[in-house]
């Protein structure tokens, strides 16, 4: 079961140039809107037609280029689930379900499973939005697709709502064998339904990785801002093969095997450095006591590596954390990147700064916790 | 009392409306696919009948048809002559008709989502079923108001009419056109017969369409 897709198209303003192979399991198309991954999208289904390139589901060429090959949306096999469900309004419930479907005697039974029971007879806009997914479910899988194709299906959801068809979603991806291609631009969305992640950018993917993998990783600057990281940085080899954050304005402690890897003329880019960005997620911080402030360092043996003094520009309550925006003490020149976040328990933020009344607020940057990214 | 004018009008109305209903859909439709330029190009085309006196529309039609016109000449050879004869009106009111159902029609099809559309070809269903089944109803408000509006327009031509096929008693003679013969020779109470006659049938189509419009309302669609 596998879903090859290598596609080129030219949009105007950016160049679509994907290549992924689905494999078992849902593959995450995660991008900001206008990134390309709907057309993506459109591109398999058939709707619109790549300028070039090879798209195969299960041995079966949907799409080949060079082969003239270019099979119409009818006859691909696929079932696409829409953001708006894009249900027939003019016909019922058990016409927009019967109308495409393989086995017409087997309409009742997805009637049934998924609980539409009674409402055959009425007309989309007489539903509700989770009865109308529910419908939309059916009717594509009636069509007994060979892959199924999920375009940010749960973006104009309230949150109760949301959590709710997530799961519908969940069951029905869990009793379907083929290939899945989900398109969202929620991290958390993508997350939760997904095991491998393609994160797209201008038209191309800048990471495809496993899941964990990704979030824990991600080896781009655009794969590590789409995956929700909010503090990156650009940075300055020094001598001895640790980093200086240009936007933090500390330094930055390289672990021990990319000190190797500096040294090495061969994975130094033009530039002479081995990375160019770096990053940490805002909940990773430690905070550092008081009196540990001189053990940190002497620990580090390079001045105050990985250690931010909080200059607090403010704080902010959200409905379970606490986040606290804040700059590095003393730093000269602030930039875009230079306002750090640090996301933590709310009680556990009243009693730090109660612990710290008298003197600096002093986080640090666990060497596991920073993302290393060469472009 | 003659009733031909009724019967050679409604005829008239009837038939046209029904190939401007064809030929403003086909346009319709392929003009919403078309690259901007050329659409534009063909929009002032099929659009200029509507703004243009309806007799300078009857000029271009006798310079197209006129039994001396080589068109003309070429279809008498096939017995078909527009000029003074009573389908002649047919086609002078669908030329005068068809702007309104081309651009309500247009319209309507410019709003539909084709999302639709996509949903349906993934779905396995034909463009012919998806043309008739699912396009056309869910554009049927556009489309029905073009069908009144043509039929009426086409009911209610004169002035190309006129030009092309005259007022011959009992041959081209429509409502319209009699009820100028006829105030134009003092007949005063004939013609305001067959201005009631006119404000009658207008009536019964306006409260048809109403009909129309409600049963549809309370199918919640």
């Amino acid at each position: 079961m596998n879903l090859s897709v290598k596609i080129r198209k030219n949009l105007g303003d950016f160049v679509l140039d994907v290549a992924f192979d689905t494999g078992e399991g849902v593959l995450g198309l995660l991008g900001a809107s206008g990134c390309g991954k709907s057309m993506t999208l459109k591109c398999i289904a058939g709707i619109e037609k790549p300028d070039e390139g090879r798209i195969v589901l299960n041995d079966r060429v949907l799409f080949d280029s060079e082969a003239g090959i270019d099979v119409p949306p009818q006859k691909r096999g696929v079932g696409y689930l829409f953001q708006d469900y894009a249900l027939f309004p003019n016909m019922t419930v058990a016409q927009n379900i019967l109308c495409g479907a393989r086995d017409k005697d087997k309409t009742a039974e997805y009637i049934r499973r998924f609980d539409l029971v009674g409402k055959e007879k009425l007309y989309p806009a007489q539903l509700s939005g989770g009865q109308k997914q529910r419908v939309a479910l059916a009717r594509m899988l009636a069509a007994e697709p060979e892959v199924i194709l999920l375009d940010e299906p749960f973006t104009a959801l309230d949150n109760f709502l949301k959590a709710r068809m997530e799961r519908e979603v969940m069951n029905v991806l869990d009793g379907f064998g083929g290939p899945v291609v989900f398109v969202s631009h929620d991290r958390n969305e993508s997350y939760r339904l997904t095991d491998t992640i393609a994160v797209m950018e201008n038209g191309h993917i800048a990471d495809l990785s496993e899941k964990h993998e990704l979030f824990r990783a991600p080896k781009t600057l655009a794969a590590t801002l789409l995956t929700g990281c909010k503090n990156v940085t650009r940075l300055k080899l020094l001598e001895g093969g640790d980093y200086m954050a240009v936007d933090w304005g500390i330094r930055l402690h390289a672990p021990i095997a990319e000190k190797v890897l500096a040294g090495q003329q061969a994975n130094r880019s033009e530039d002479g450095t081995v990375y160019r960005y770096a990053g940490f997620r805002a909940h990773y911080l430690v905070p550092v006591e008081p009196g540990d402030k001189e053990r940190v360092q002497g620990k580090e043996n390079s001045g105050s590596s990985n250690l931010l003094i909080c200059d607090i520009l403010r704080e902010v309550e959200d409905t379970f954390s606490v986040v606290i925006q804040f700059y590095q003490k003393g730093l000269a020149e602030r930039t875009e990147y230079s306002l750090l976040t640090y996301e933590t328990g709310k009680e556990d933020w009243a009693r730090w700064k109660k612990q710290c009344a008298e003197g600096e607020i002093m986080l640090r940057i666990p060497d596991d916790a920073l993302i290393w990214m060469k472009d | 009392m003659d009733w031909y004018p009724l019967w050679n009008s409604l005829r008239i109305a009837g038939i046209s409306c029904v190939i401007v209903f064809f030929l403003g859909i086909f346009f319709a439709y392929y003009a919403a696919r078309l690259p901007r330029a050329v659409k534009g190009m063909l929009d002032v085309v099929l659009t200029l009948p509507m703004v243009l006196p309806p007799t300078v529309c009857g000029y271009f039609l006798l310079l197209l048809f006129g039994v001396k016109r080589p068109l003309g000449v070429f279809l008498m050879r096939f017995g078909v002559k527009f000029v003074m004869t009573w389908y002649g009106g047919i086609l002078a009111a669908a030329v005068v008709a068809f702007p309104l159902m081309y651009r309500t029609a247009r319209g309507a099809f410019e709003s539909f989502d084709e999302n639709l559309s996509h949903a349906g070809k993934t779905l396995g269903l034909s463009n012919t079923y998806i043309f008739w089944k699912i396009r056309m109803p869910a554009c049927k408000q556009g489309i029905l108001a073009g069908t009144v509006l043509a039929f009426a327009r086409a009911l209610g031509e004169y002035g190309a009419t006129s030009m092309l096929i005259g007022y011959t008693p009992g041959k081209t003679a429509t409502i319209s056109t009699t009820v100028y013969q006829l105030w134009r020779t003092n007949d005063e109470a004939g013609a305001f017969t067959w201005v009631l006659v006119n404000l009658a049938i207008s009536t019964v189509v306006l409260l048809a369409v109403n009909m129309l419009e409600s049963r549809q309302k309370t199918k919640t669609w």
